[in-house]
């Protein structure tokens, strides 16, 4: 058995993996070169491939973003780093209206196969400015892909397919996930499917949607909840678009209860639309109304009790599930 | 490339012309048809700035890169596409250049890396740096080129791509296509600097000109030469071309906000009136302009016709070209 990575690990060794495949994928972003990224996700990368395929930028996230969108549209397959996913803000111009519609605009003349990677989230104490879940801004926009591995290996699976992608794909590092260490990913080239849901911990009474940090907060709460006698499944989505909807609505039709862990602010999050998908489409069989345990519509505290009063915790989802037990 | 050094062959001159005539025939046509209802949303015409996409182009190799705004009628035909192609994008044709999916603001050939007329001022500054970024990592000679309005000069990506042209010393040319106005407001007021790119560009140590944008010849020279300093590893340039659009900002705005002594004055510097009598002056006869002028109109009234005849999208097709796979399939 190897020795286990961490999820910072799995970030430089799913682009390194591709960067050694193919000469086409390069990187740029603020501080990836020596430094290795602030968050040291691209250690290693530096050393190994030099600076002609991974470039420092100057604090310019509409040039990062844009630079990358026409050296996709030109042959490459450039990954570019936003170092905080608040950042995206900044350069929201060009995950919203330049690179998603250039396909479609031009009649599928132009494509964009680009990686825009970025850390999201809570958890490590930066204030609001630096710890948002964003992942349901982009969600919002059609044309993009989004990713958000919740394990080293996924990560490392993640990354490789969406840079494999000819769709652009963000793909969302979470920030209290970085330190997380996991089984590496099975040698040789590994490359996990984008919108391939996976069942983390099968149950049969109640099913729970999770993504990237909640994984391990309804993991938890599924541990709790096994003690009282209540068999939880957990689905890591692991992408959010393309969206594992039939994984989701299978085990439904299985536990006939669903509750959706999120991150991003209840309001405009990304449960909303499983809860819709599955009020649409499955509503009689379900035992019990569905219910989303996101964060609340606050921008994020920084002091560690706030953000556990504000964000989806084990205990409140284990509660969230003794209520739609009841039910 | 060539760097145009003395006055180009008088052929050469001509089939600058008639290029330049085709595009004013087919953006005439464009507002004839908008007027007859057959053009539907916004155009924004280029007439009076035919120069700058026609010299540019000139100056260019094929396989160079060119991103334009959504002005940007002028660089679509400047750089191959047929007016056909065009109008029928604008008329929501199943023939035209996008499928009827980008219309007039959108424009895109991609088969002559013409890569897209952007909406969002001043975004594709820094999608030309990638592509500039590309092609030197590639191990190409190809150069980018990004035209953009002198509007286009106070967004923040402006900057972000000038800096980021200098330091990583991209074969990238920055096209400045001043026309004075935004949309109906002159440049002047709203900025603190007298050249609005070529003014900004010793800030980020870039070599600028100041060109007759009206001037074909001056332009094809001017662009040439950045072209061939970008090839030689030398960089970016900064080009602002000088020049006035005939009609207002786009379709619905007649342009009231501007002097008559102003307009007057540029309508006399029409690109076409002046290259007309450089080809007077290197002894080419009226009627051999006529003649280049007449085969442009039938060409565009042909291509309206044809245009006209074609029919509108399938619908199918709002669902194509979202995804790599080709459909818009978001979840399973
Ligand atoms: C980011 C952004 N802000 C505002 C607009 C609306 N708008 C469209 S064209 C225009 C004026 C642009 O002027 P300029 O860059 O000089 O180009 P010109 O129209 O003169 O060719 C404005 C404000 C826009 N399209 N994008």
């Amino acid at each position: 058995m190897a020795d286990l990575i961490t999820y910072r690990e799995a970030v430089a060794a799913g682009i390194a993996q591709e960067m050694r495949r193919d000469e086409t994928v390069v990187c740029l972003g603020e501080d990836i070169g020596a430094a290795e990224g602030v968050f040291k996700t691209a250690a290693g990368l530096f050393t190994e491939f030099g600076p002609e395929r991974v470039w420092d930028t100057p604090i310019s996230e509409q040039a990062i973003v844009g630079a990358a969108m026409g050296a996709a549209m030109t042959g490459l397959r450039p990954v570019a780093e936003i170092m905080f996913s608040d950042f995206l803000a900044c350069c929201w111009d060009y995950v919203a209206n330049e690179i998603p519609k250039m396909r479609y605009m031009t009649g599928g003349q132009v494509t964009v196969p680009l990686v825009v990677r970025t850390a999201n989230g809570g958890g490590l104490g930066f204030g609001a400015q630096h710890s948002q879940a964003v992942e349901n801004w982009p969600f919002a926009v059609p044309g993009l892909k989004i990713a958000a591995p919740s394990t080293p290996a996924d990560m490392v699976g993640l990354m490789a397919a969406a840079i494999r992608s000819d769709d652009p794909v963000l793909v969302f590092e979470h920030k209290s996930l970085f330190a997380s260490k996991g089984d590496p990913p099975p040698s040789g080239d590994h490359v996990v499917p984008l919108g391939a849901a996976e069942v983390r911990r099968p149950g049969g009474d109640v099913t729970l949607v999770a993504l990237a940090s909640t994984v391990p907060t309804a993991m938890a709460a599924a541990e709790q909840l096994a003690a009282d006698g209540v068999d939880a499944e957990v689905i890591d989505l692991r992408c959010l678009i393309p969206l594992d909807a039939r994984t989701v609505l299978g085990s439904v039709a299985r536990t006939s209860r669903l509750v959706i862990v999120e991150e991003n602010p209840y309001q405009g999050g990304w449960g909303g639309t499983v809860a819709s998908i599955v009020a649409e489409e499955a509503f009689y069989d379900l035992d019990a109304p569905i219910r989303r345990v996101a964060s609340a519509c606050v921008p994020l505290p920084f002091a560690a009790n706030l953000e556990q009063a504000v964000v989806p915790t084990a205990d409140r989802v284990a509660t969230t599930v003794r209520e739609v037990m009841d039910a | 490339m060539t760097v145009v050094a003395e006055e180009p062959k008088v052929e050469e001159l001509l089939e600058l012309y008639e290029r330049m005539a085709l595009i004013r025939a087919t953006e005439k046509a464009a507002f004839d048809l908008f007027m007859a209802g057959l053009v539907k949303g916004t155009t924004h015409l280029a007439n009076g700035q035919e120069a700058v996409a026609v010299g540019a182009s000139a100056a260019l190799e094929p396989d160079d890169y060119v991103f334009a705004t959504y002005r940007g009628h002028h660089h679509a035909i400047a750089r191959g596409a047929s007016p056909e192609a065009c109008l029928a994008e604008l008329m929501s044709r199943a023939t035209g250049l996008c499928g009827a999916k980008g219309g007039s603001m959108h424009l895109t050939v991609a088969d002559h890396n013409m890569l897209g007329s952007y909406a969002i001022v001043g975004a594709h500054l820094p999608i030309a740096c990638g592509a500039a970024w590309s092609a030197k990592l590639r191990g190409t000679s190809q150069v980018a080129v990004a035209f953009f309005g002198d509007g286009a000069t106070n967004i923040g990506a402006f900057h972000e791509a000038l800096n980021l042209a200098a330091v990583w010393k991209l074969p990238v040319l920055f096209v400045c296509e001043n026309n004075l106005y935004m949309e109906y407001t002159s440049i002047k007021t709203v900025t603190a600097v007298a050249q609005p790119a070529a003014g900004r560009a010793p800030a980020y140590q870039l070599p600028a000109e100041v060109i007759d944008g009206n001037d074909v010849v001056a332009v094809q020279r001017a662009v040439a030469a950045a072209a061939a300093r970008a090839r030689a590893g030398d960089g970016p340039t900064v080009i602002e071309a000088l020049t006035y659009r005939h009609h207002g900002h786009s379709r619905t705005d007649p342009g009231k906000y501007r002097p008559q002594e102003e307009v007057d004055a540029w309508l006399k510097r029409d690109p076409l009136l002046v290259l007309a009598e450089r080809l007077r002056d290197r002894g080419v006869d009226q009627p051999a302009i006529d003649a280049a002028d007449t085969r442009a109109r039938e060409q565009v009234a042909a291509a309206v016709e044809a245009a006209k005849a074609a029919p509108p999208p399938d619908e199918a097709t709002a669902f194509t070209d979202v995804w790599a796979d080709g459909g818009a399939q978001w979840r399973t």
